[in-house]
């Protein structure tokens, strides 16, 4: 009998956070899986960012946050991200002035980087090491954006909106690469796009008002046309 | 034409010096957002520094005038490193504290200043060959304008090539562009502050030695006076850039060599106009980044 492992990597618990003084996500509680993607989703505006960004020590936030196992809500972002956090934000926020390797060498933490990995999932990426990456389309630039997360060896990945504003091809490569990043860590994943969704999520949190509403199956949420309307205001 | 070549000389000598207070704050408000008023005070610890060493050296000679600009680099670095660490780091994001904090330090250090070496300038001694000229095209050029030269060329081929080929230059080129996804990326972005502060620290020192010789002597007041001008060359040429700041420096000071020349000492005044017509025309300063 295959054991099932369900020990938290990350967990929140009575998370809020607020940007120049108005509350963006209130007493967010959830667990993530320690394996696979789980999804965060909600309506435009709901806090999934934030909720992100609090996680991260890059908001002010009050709540527990843990990862594998260890308090690290007093903690500063980059002591986070030591811990063995990649993030991905929205907007990719590559660094437009510096070259492609210039923004993956940034991003090297660990003494031996996954640079064939990189190579395998971007090639792309590795004909363009020497251009500026603000000369970049921004399927390109999301890839650098992921390639700076994944040539470390983490024990989670939070990746916010990989897919938005990128052509339907980019986005399968897109979410191609976070499958088989998914394969060695664990992804908190916030998404609009419900096909990459179900393409990748076992498990989905949803929010409403900074407020968890749903946290159990991504495939029973979105089978169920009528819930996922309700929630997700899109079917 | 003996007289175009003496003020353009003489000009880049000027914005030399203007150069080596401008590139620590336009560097330091670049990575950090952090307008250092008490950068002045580097300036003239570091030249207060060289100006002791030379009067226990043989001051004529060119070994002390070498080790006296290391001092000045040296006692800037640390003090500005020390300023940061121990003032500036608890007050990020806190602009008006920073300000006052800054702006306080500049006016006790002045008063400190003077409570140690007086209140009168104090005539420094240099190397002979500083105190001739060389002349070209006819002008009688004095050569301590070719040492400004040099050393803020120096200065600038260093910067560059420690933002381009170092790790911790490719930590403040990322962080004057998006500081807090640098420290997304699991770096302490803290320690590129403090860096960063003794490099602007250390050429605001080497610029003290440096305008001690330039004006003949050294003053409590050396820093306050040249960090003005060095404040207009940082906007002009686009807060937080390096080669805004370089080309600024020198437009800055060649445009007021002129001004005082040909329109009858009005060299301030054309450079405050300057950079009202910049701020109008351009705010973000000739190289600077759009907010």
């Amino acid at each position: 009998m295959t054991e099932i492992v369900t020990e938290s990597i990350l967990s929140v618990a009575g998370l809020s956070a607020s940007i120049a003084g108005q509350q963006v996500v209130e007493d967010v509680s959830f667990e993530m899986l320690p394996v696979g993607v789980t999804a965060l989703l909600g309506r435009n505006g709901v806090g999934k960012t934030s909720t992100l960004r609090a996680i991260m020590g890059l908001i002010e936030r009050s709540g527990e946050v843990t990862i594998a196992g260890q308090r690290v809500d007093r903690e500063p972002t980059h002591r986070i991200v030591q811990r063995g956090v990649g993030y991905v934000p929205e907007d990719r926020e590559v660094f437009s002035s510096l070259t492609v390797a210039e923004n993956l060498r940034l991003a090297e933490r660990d003494s031996s980087p996954n640079r064939q990995l990189i190579h395998e999932l971007f090639p792309d990426l590795t004909d363009r090491a020497g251009q500026l990456a603000g000369t970049l389309s921004g399927g390109q630039q999301q890839m650098v954006s992921l390639a700076r997360a994944l040539v470390n060896d983490n024990r989670v990945l939070l990746v916010d909106e990989p897919t938005k504003g990128l052509a339907p091809l980019i986005v399968m490569d897109v979410a191609k690469a976070l499958e088989r990043a998914a394969q060695t860590v664990p992804v908190l994943l916030v998404e609009q796009n419900l096909q990459v969704v179900r393409m990748l999520a076992e498990k989905a949190i949803v929010l409403e008002g900074g407020r968890v509403v749903y946290d159990g199956s991504a495939e029973e949420l979105l089978s169920n046309e009528a819930l996922t309307k309700e929630l997700l205001g899109v079917a | 034409m003996s007289t175009i070549i003496l003020l353009l000389i003489t000009g880049l000598g000027l914005g030399a010096l203007y150069f080596l207070v401008a590139s620590g704050l336009s560097l330091i408000y670049g990575l950090m957002g952090v307008l250092n008023f008490a950068h002045g005070s580097f300036l003239t610890l570091g030249a207060f520094a060289g100006w002791e060493l030379a009067r226990r050296m043989d001051g004529s000679s060119w070994g002390t005038l070498i080790a006296s600009l290391v001092l000045g680099m040296a006692v800037g670095a640390f003090v500005a490193a020390a300023t940061e660490f121990l003032l500036i780091r608890r007050l990020y994001n806190r602009h008006i504290e920073q300000v006052l904090v800054t702006v306080g330090l500049a006016l006790a250090s002045v008063a400190l200043f003077e409570g140690i070496w007086g209140t009168d300038a104090i005539y420094v001694t240099a190397p002979e060959w500083l105190s001739q000229t060389t002349e070209i095209l006819g002008a009688r050029v004095p050569n301590d304008r070719f040492l400004m030269i040099g050393a803020a060329v120096l200065v600038l081929l260093g910067i560059v090539a420690f933002l381009r080929y170092t790790r911790f230059g490719l930590i403040i080129r990322a962080g004057v562009e998006n500081r807090s996804m640098v420290t997304a990326l699991g770096i302490d972005v803290r320690k590129a502050f403090t860096v960063v502060f003794a490099i602007g620290g250390a050429a605001a020192g080497l610029g003290g030695v440096l305008a001690s010789h330039y004006f003949g002597y050294v003053s409590p007041q050396l820093g306050g006076s040249l960090l003005i001008f060095a404040f207009i060359v940082t906007v002009i040429g686009g807060l937080g850039s390096l080669a805004g700041a370089a080309i600024a420096s020198v437009v800055v000071a060649v445009l007021q060599q002129f001004a005082n020349y040909f329109w009858g000492g009005t060299g301030d005044l054309m450079v405050v106009l300057l950079l009202a017509v910049v701020l109008l025309v351009r705010p973000t300063g000739i190289l600077g980044k759009k907010a």
